[in-house]
């Protein structure tokens, strides 16, 4: 049984952030679940996928945030109890949707996750989704902990339910992949069944009806400011002439500080999970208690504009500061010590910091950033596609996927990315703007999230660029997760539909197709070639299965290679592929037989042939 | 801080930092000793480097800042080096001394240092310096893949965490799949004996 299933109310079980929040809503009761996988949040959809294979919640993987978030809202809207789940940039592509569903509202519980990535651990930006909160009208909820976010989330769906309108709840990879002993408390019974009541005077949103719709989510959001108000989760503590307004994981490290700096006699924490709509009345009267106020949150000053418009309208004017020089900055992630050290010297108390261990003397280290692995098809392909384009000025728009690993040298493919399934749209741009070559990557699941549509502009437009689409079989970068293109079987399920992608892009008007496999190199080069001198829209797919999922699958016989002494150090094997598998050892290539799994590539481009099979020697 | 202990640990994706810190947790977990722990893992498996930060007693964050590691453990010498702003003079060093070259020093992208110089440079930093070839422990073991419980067996011996070698290997009981057991347990006792 699925652990996150486990009926022992009382038990104490060590959980990952991630198994909390779902741990939370399965004890909520939800019904209905749908995602794209996406850092920090991906444990989330997996644990859903799990479980729905074990009982009757339902959960499925969207083709995109978007679509997990329409599928949610109808869901909702038949009385279920329903939740979607999406890193912060997944909202971006669900905002048409939020935007309108505040107006229309839901029947039954609807949370809406965000996971926020404050320093880009795993991401392209770290945009503050707060806003959304603002920018909605929806409420947002912010846990700080791990323990309180599997209670927070439960209580999402009764806030969603009280104000009949879905509610965010946004968390950072620190809450996300953070992991502490949680209590477990009792699952309710799901309602898995519910019944859409037609009412279109309130659910098609024509501007006649969206204007009655305005008028009750700013109601709605009149309720929520007073249920913001009186919410146990916007807590003060302490007490003391000083202030301090914090939300999420900020606020673990304010009580630390406070702690550690011996001043909590003299400081009181209104500390903000409820953080939209704020509780004005309880920011004033916290305000007209305190001398001066420091806002300690992470990302955006959403809190401290907030604080201050407070402040104007009560007439209050005490210093009020959050971010700025020699405070709290707008970027990345906190840490203790930097909390520690704006709280000591907002407030003018006496700290030393301890003193880190000289590392002048260290020097330069090998970086040992992430790498495309030993045998990975992306590697195969991208070596090819610089082949075929020898003597070409080629511009390389890529996506988000582990293929942006391309980028790094020695293999130095990508020059351009954005978001998610840009990589059709931009080489538009490009092949109008400049008379260069254009020529993109994206991966099969990215393909299905975004890429069609850009594609289709492409056809429709008639640019002039070629697409390689990286097809490994799977979701690879966020840990092997289903999408349109997969083999269900392959996970033991039935009941699913597959899409060829060949046949998307035909159906999509290209006329120029081909198909490779990218461990034939030579082959591979040459059907490059002609799709790179084709005028207009090409299309290339390259089929191999992600060696990892693979591996997982037990399917990948690994057959190791070696270098014989026929080698003459020309090193093209590591200084064109940089494979993982390749290491140097007296100044000769050696391949690690632990690590090759004979996708034979460097084999095929050795100039001495010098690479073979590890077992024929 | 007088009541916590902070422990980071730093692997190559792959070396099972997040087992290594999940049995730490269970051990807690079943010691009653409060604990949190962060961990940064999205590339684990495209080889890069884990960290997970764990803290145990009162604290309220799981995060440690430059300089406020108690315990520093290092699955690879190389990434214990590069840790080492983590550390302050009193911090407790535990390193397998194994090197797992990056591919950058295979393209020519830098240098892997000599170890004696990588352990020079720790030694000269901190006050305990604890280093052992963890990975001819494990392979000693019977299961090369066991670096991760040779070096909690170094950590139960440093007796720096509030734990107990007992609990370790009862948690090890608790996460190990039976296959690996033995062979896990042997690898713990194996870092025990090496680190007296």
């Amino acid at each position: 049984m699925h652990k996150l299933l486990t009926d022992q109310p009382g038990a104490r079980m060590v959980l990952l952030g991630n198994e909390a929040i779902t741990r939370g809503a399965l004890e909520a009761g939800v019904a209905v679940t749908a995602a794209y996988p996406g850092t920090p949040s991906s444990e989330i959809s997996l644990n859903f996928f799990q479980m729905a294979q074990e009982c009757d919640l339902y959960f499925e993987w969207s083709t995109n945030e978007k679509v997990a978030l329409e599928v949610v809202a109808a869901a909702a809207n038949c009385g279920v109890r329903s939740m979607c789940m999406m890193k912060h940039v997944g909202l971006n592509v669900a905002a048409d949707a939020l935007m309108t569903l505040a107006y229309v509202g839901v029947k039954a519980g609807l949370v809406v996750l965000t996971a926020d990535d404050p320093f880009m651990f795993s991401s392209q930006n770290e945009q503050d989704n707060r806003y959304y909160g603002k920018l909605s009208g929806l409420p947002v909820l912010e846990p700080s902990s791990v323990e309180e976010a599997k209670e927070m989330v439960a209580f999402a769906f009764e806030l969603s339910e009280t104000l009949q309108e879905p509610v965010l709840f946004r968390t950072t990879t620190r809450i996300n992949h953070s992991t502490a002993p949680v209590t477990l408390g009792p699952i309710s019974p799901r309602k898995t069944k519910g019944y859409f009541k037609k009412d279109p005077m309130n659910y098609v949103t024509v501007p006649a009806v969206s204007r009655m719709l305005h008028v009750k989510l700013l109601k709605h959001d009149e309720t929520a400011r007073e249920l913001s108000e009186n919410s146990p989760y916007n807590v003060v503590t302490g007490s003391g002439k000083w202030g301090i307004v914090c939300s999420g994981v900020s606020y673990a490290y304010v009580l630390d500080a406070l702690a550690d700096l011996h001043i909590q006699d003299r400081v009181q924490v209104l500390r903000i999970g409820f953080s939209h709509p704020l509780p004005e009345k309880k920011v004033a009267a916290f305000l007209a208690s305190c001398e001066k106020v420091l806002v300690a949150e992470e990302g955006e000053p959403v809190l401290e504009e907030g604080i201050r418009s407070i402040a104007q309208a009560a007439g209050l004017t005490l210093p009020i500061r959050g971010k700025g020089e020699g405070l709290f900055s707008r970027l990345y992630e906190f840490d203790p010590a930097m909390v520690r050290r704006v709280v000591a010297g907002y407030f003018n108390v006496p700290y030393t910091p301890k003193a880190p261990v000289a590392v002048n003397d260290i020097p330069p280290l090998p970086q040992r950033p992430p790498n495309l692995c030993a045998g990975c098809s992306h590697r195969a392909t991208f070596y090819a596609v610089k082949q075929a384009a020898q003597g070409k000025d080629v511009i390389y728009p890529t996506d988000i996927g582990c293929y942006t690993l391309g980028f790094l040298p020695p293999l130095g493919m990508g020059d351009f990315l954005i978001c998610m399934g840009g990589s059709t749209s931009t080489p538009c741009g490009f092949s109008k703007a400049t008379d260069q070559k254009v020529v993109s990557f994206i991966g099969d699941s990215t393909f299905f999230h975004s890429g069609m549509t850009g594609l289709a502009n492409a056809v429709f437009n008639n640019h002039n660029f070629t697409l390689i689409i990286l097809d490994n079989g799977i979701t690879a970068m966020t840990g092997h997760q289903p999408n349109p293109g997969v083999d269900m079987s392959l996970f033991q399920l039935s009941g699913y539909g597959r899409i060829s992608i060949q046949e998307v892009v035909k159906a999509l008007g290209v006329k120029h197709i081909s198909v490779i496999k990218p461990y034939k190199v030579r082959k591979s080069i040459e059907t490059i070639r002609e799709a790179l001198d084709y005028q207009g829209v090409s299309v290339v797919i390259s089929e191999e299965m992600c060696t990892l999922f693979s591996k997982s699958l037990k399917r990948l016989k690994a057959r190791p290679f070696m270098v014989s002494d026929k080698c003459r150090n020309h090193r093209d094997c590591v200084n064109l592929l940089g494979c993982p598998a390749f290491t140097l050892e007296n100044d000769r290539v050696k391949i690690d037989p632990t690590i090759c799994v004979g996708c034979a590539v460097c084999a095929q481009i050795c100039p001495e042939n010098a690479i073979v099979p590890l077992k024929s020697s | 801080m007088s009541d916590t202990t902070r422990l980071i640990i730093v692997a190559v994706g792959g070396q099972g930092n997040l087992l290594a810190s999940s049995v730490l947790g269970e051990a807690a977990l079943m010691s009653g000793i409060p604990f949190r722990m962060s961990e940064i893992h999205g590339m684990a498996q495209r080889g890069g480097v884990v960290e997970s930060a764990m803290v145990f007693g009162n604290a309220q964050s799981n995060l440690i800042s430059d300089g406020e590691a108690d315990v520093l453990v290092g699955f690879e010498p190389l990434e214990t080096l590069r840790a080492m702003n983590k550390c302050n003079p009193d911090t407790v060093v535990i390193t397998n001394v194994t090197p797992l070259p990056p591919f950058t020093v295979a393209i020519g992208k830098g240098v892997y240092p000599p170890i004696d110089t990588i352990l020079e440079l720790i030694r000269g930093k901190v006050r305990t310096l604890i280093s052992l070839d963890a990975t001819a422990l494990a392979q000693q073991a019977g299961n090369i893949l066991a670096v991760n419980m040779v070096l909690l067996g170094a950590l139960a011996q440093s007796g720096i965490l509030p734990l107990n070698a007992e609990a370790i290997r009862k948690a090890i009981g608790a996460k190990t799949k039976p296959a690996f057991l033995d062979a896990n347990l042997k690898a713990f006792d194996l870092g025990v004996q090496a680190a007296k």
